[in-house]
C-alpha cells in the first residue's frame, strides 16, 4: 500500500499540474490563458491566422511545465559571452528539446530570409516599376519605425532593444523577427506577437487616421491608369535592386537578396516550378517552423513583465506614425502633382502586403464609388517592403556591433 | 551588458536613419527610372527602324445576318430562339435585381465558340 501511495505521490510531484503550484508556476497558467486568447484571435477573428495560430500554439507548449520542448536557459548561455557554451549550437543539438532545434532556424536568421524568398515570388513589382515615385511613399511610411525607436529610448530601453521595437512600425513580420533576433533576442516573443497582431488590425488602425488627415476631395481623387511594364523590365528590376541596395547597405543582404531572388524566380518565366515551391511549399513549411519556434520564446518569466506592455504600446504607436508619415508625403505629392495623386495610397507605404493597399482601396471607394486605387496603392505597398528592409539594415548596422 | 542610450544620441540616430531610408530610396528611384528609360528607348528603336507596313486590304464587310423569329421592336435576336431569349432576360433582371420592364435589351446573339 505504501509503495502504491509513494508511486502516486511521485507521479503527482513530477506532473506538470503540480508544477503550476510551485514557485512562479502560476505565471505559466496566465501564459496558457494568453495562448488561448491568441488562438481565439487567430482562429475565430482570423488575425493573421497562418502565423498567429503557430505562435499561440508555441506559446502554449512552452508554458506547459515539464514539457521540456524549449529551454530558455540554454539560449541564455548561448548568448552569454563569458559562458563556455557561447554560440555553441552543438550543445543545443545535444541537450535541447524539439523546439530548441527548430529555433536554430530563427537564431541563424534562416526562416525570415526564406520567407522573404516566398514573399518575393508572390509580389508583383509592376505597379512600382510603372510609377517609381511611389517608392517615396514606401520610405515615408518608415516614420513610425524611427519615432517608436526614439520613444523606446525615452522609456528606458537600450539602443538595440529600441531598434527592434521600432521596426514593428515597418509592418513586416519577417523583418521584425530578424531584427529582434539579431539585436534583442530576449524581446523576440512580444515583438513578434505585437507585429503580427497589429498587421492583422490594419483595417481598424488605419482608416480613422486616413480620414483625419485627408479631406473628402483628396480621398475622391481618381488616379490615371498605370503604364504597361514589359517583361524585360520586370526581370531586370530584381537584379538591379538587389545589387544596388546591397552595395549601398550591405546589412540588408539577407532580406533584400532573398526578396529579389524570389521575385526573379517569378518573373524569369523559366523557373516556374521553383517560383511555385517558393510561393507555396517553402513558404508554408517555414511559416510553420517560424510560428511555433517564435511562440515558444514567450516563456512566462520573460513575457509577463512591464516591458511587454511597453512593447505592445510602442508597436501601436509605430504603426500609427508610419501611417501618418505615408499620408503626409502622399498629401505633399497630391499638391505637387496638381491633385493627380490620391494621398490615401501613402498609407499603403507600411508594408503589410496587400492588406494596407486594400484599406486604401476601400477608403478611396467610400469617397468616390468609381475610384479604383488598389493597383496604385500596390506600388507604395511593395515599396514599403524594400523601405522597411533598408530601415532594418540601417538599425542592424548601427546597433549590431 | 547593454547601456541605456542618451536621448540626444537617439534623436540623431532616428533622424539619420529616416534620412538614410529616403536617400537610399531616392537613389533607387533614380536607378529604376534610368533603367526604365533605357528599356523603353530600346524597345522603341526597332519600331522606328522597321519599314512602313503595307496597308492591309480593307476588311470585307460581313453581310448582315438574318434575325431569328421572335425579334421584334428594339430587340433583335440572332440564332436565339425566343424561349431562350426570355429566359436570358429573366436571369439578367434577377441577377441585377432590377424589374425586367426597367431594362432595355438591344440584341441577343448566340456566340459560336471555335
Amino acid at each position: 500500500m505504501d509503495k502504491i501511495l509513494e508511486t502516486l505521490k511521485g507521479l503527482w510531484t513530477d506532473s506538470g499540474f503540480n508544477l503550476f503550484f510551485v514557485g512562479d508556476g502560476w505565471k505559466s497558467l496566465v501564459m496558457i490563458a494568453v495562448a488561448c486568447v491568441l488562438l481565439y484571435l487567430g482562429i475565430k477573428k482570423k488575425f493573421e491566422p497562418l502565423l498567429l495560430v503557430g505562435i499561440a500554439f508555441g506559446c502554449l507548449l512552452t508554458n506547459l511545465p515539464g514539457a521540456g520542448l524549449y529551454h530558455m536557459e540554454l539560449w541564455d548561455e548561448f548568448l552569454n559571452e563569458s559562458s563556455p557554451y557561447f554560440h555553441s549550437y552543438g550543445r543545443i543539438l545535444r541537450e535541447g528539446g524539439l523546439i530548441d532545434i527548430l529555433y536554430i532556424g530563427v537564431k541563424a536568421g534562416v526562416y525570415p530570409s526564406l520567407i522573404f524568398i516566398g514573399v518575393g515570388a508572390m509580389t508583383d513589382f509592376g505597379p512600382l516599376i510603372a510609377n517609381p515615385k511611389s517608392f517615396f511613399l514606401g520610405a515615408a511610411a518608415q516614420f513610425g519605425v524611427f519615432f517608436a525607436f526614439f520613444g523606446a529610448v525615452l522609456l528606458g530601453f537600450t539602443g538595440p532593444e529600441a531598434a527592434s521595437i521600432g521596426i514593428i512600425g515597418g509592418a513586416d513580420g519577417p523583418t521584425s523577427i530578424l531584427t529582434a533576433t539579431l539585436l534583442a533576442p530576449a524581446l523576440l516573443g512580444p515583438i513578434a506577437i505585437a507585429a503580427y497582431s497589429y498587421m492583422a488590425l490594419i483595417p481598424m488602425i488605419q482608416p480613422p487616421i486616413m480620414r483625419l488627415l485627408t479631406t473628402e476631395k483628396e480621398r475622391a481623387v481618381k488616379m490615371e491608369q498605370l503604364r504597361e511594364v514589359s517583361k524585360t523590365e520586370k526581370i531586370v528590376f530584381p537584379i538591379v535592386v538587389a545589387a544596388f541596395v546591397i552595395l549601398l547597405l550591405p546589412s540588408t543582404a539577407p532580406l533584400i537578396g532573398c526578396l529579389m531572388f524570389g521575385n526573379l524566380l517569378r518573373e524569369t518565366g523559366v523557373t516556374e516550378r521553383l517560383s511555385d515551391v517558393a510561393q507555396n511549399a517553402l513558404m508554408n513549411i517555414v511559416t510553420l517552423f517560424l510560428g511555433i519556434s517564435v511562440g515558444a520564446t514567450t516563456v512566462a518569466s520573460r513575457f509577463l513583465t512591464l516591458e511587454t506592455l511597453k512593447i505592445v504600446a510602442l508597436g501601436l504607436i509605430a504603426f500609427c506614425f508610419s501611417t501618418i508619415g505615408g499620408l503626409l508625403v502622399g498629401k505633399l505629392m497630391y499638391k505637387l502633382s496638381g491633385g493627380k495623386i490620391n494621398p490615401l495610397i501613402g498609407a499603403a507605404g507600411v508594408s503589410a502586403v496587400p492588406m494596407a493597399a486594400r484599406v486604401a482601396q476601400v477608403e478611396g471607394q467610400k469617397a468616390n464609388l468609381s475610384n479604383f486605387l488598389l493597383m496604385h496603392a500596390m506600388g507604395p505597398n511593395v515599396a514599403g517592403v524594400i523601405g522597411s528592409a533598408i530601415a532594418a539594415g540601417f538599425l542592424i548596422k548601427v546597433f549590431g556591433a | 551588458m547593454a547601456i541605456k542610450m542618451n536621448v540626444g544620441e537617439a534623436l540623431i540616430d532616428a533622424v539619420m536613419g529616416y534620412a538614410i531610408v529616403f536617400l537610399g530610396i531616392a537613389l533607387l528611384v533614380l536607378v529604376v527610372a534610368l533603367v526604365g528609360k533605357a528599356m523603353t528607348a530600346k524597345a522603341a528603336k526597332p519600331l522606328q527602324a522597321a519599314p512602313a507596313p503595307v496597308p492591309a486590304p480593307a476588311p470585307v464587310q460581313e453581310p448582315p445576318r438574318p434575325t431569328a423569329p421572335g425579334a421584334a421592336g428594339d430587340l433583335k435576336l440572332y440564332d436565339t430562339p425566343d424561349r431562350d431569349a426570355a429566359m436570358i432576360m429573366a436571369i439578367v433582371a434577377d441577377e441585377l435585381k432590377i424589374p425586367i420592364n426597367e431594362l432595355r435589351f438591344i440584341s441577343i446573339r448566340e456566340v459560336h465558340r471555335k
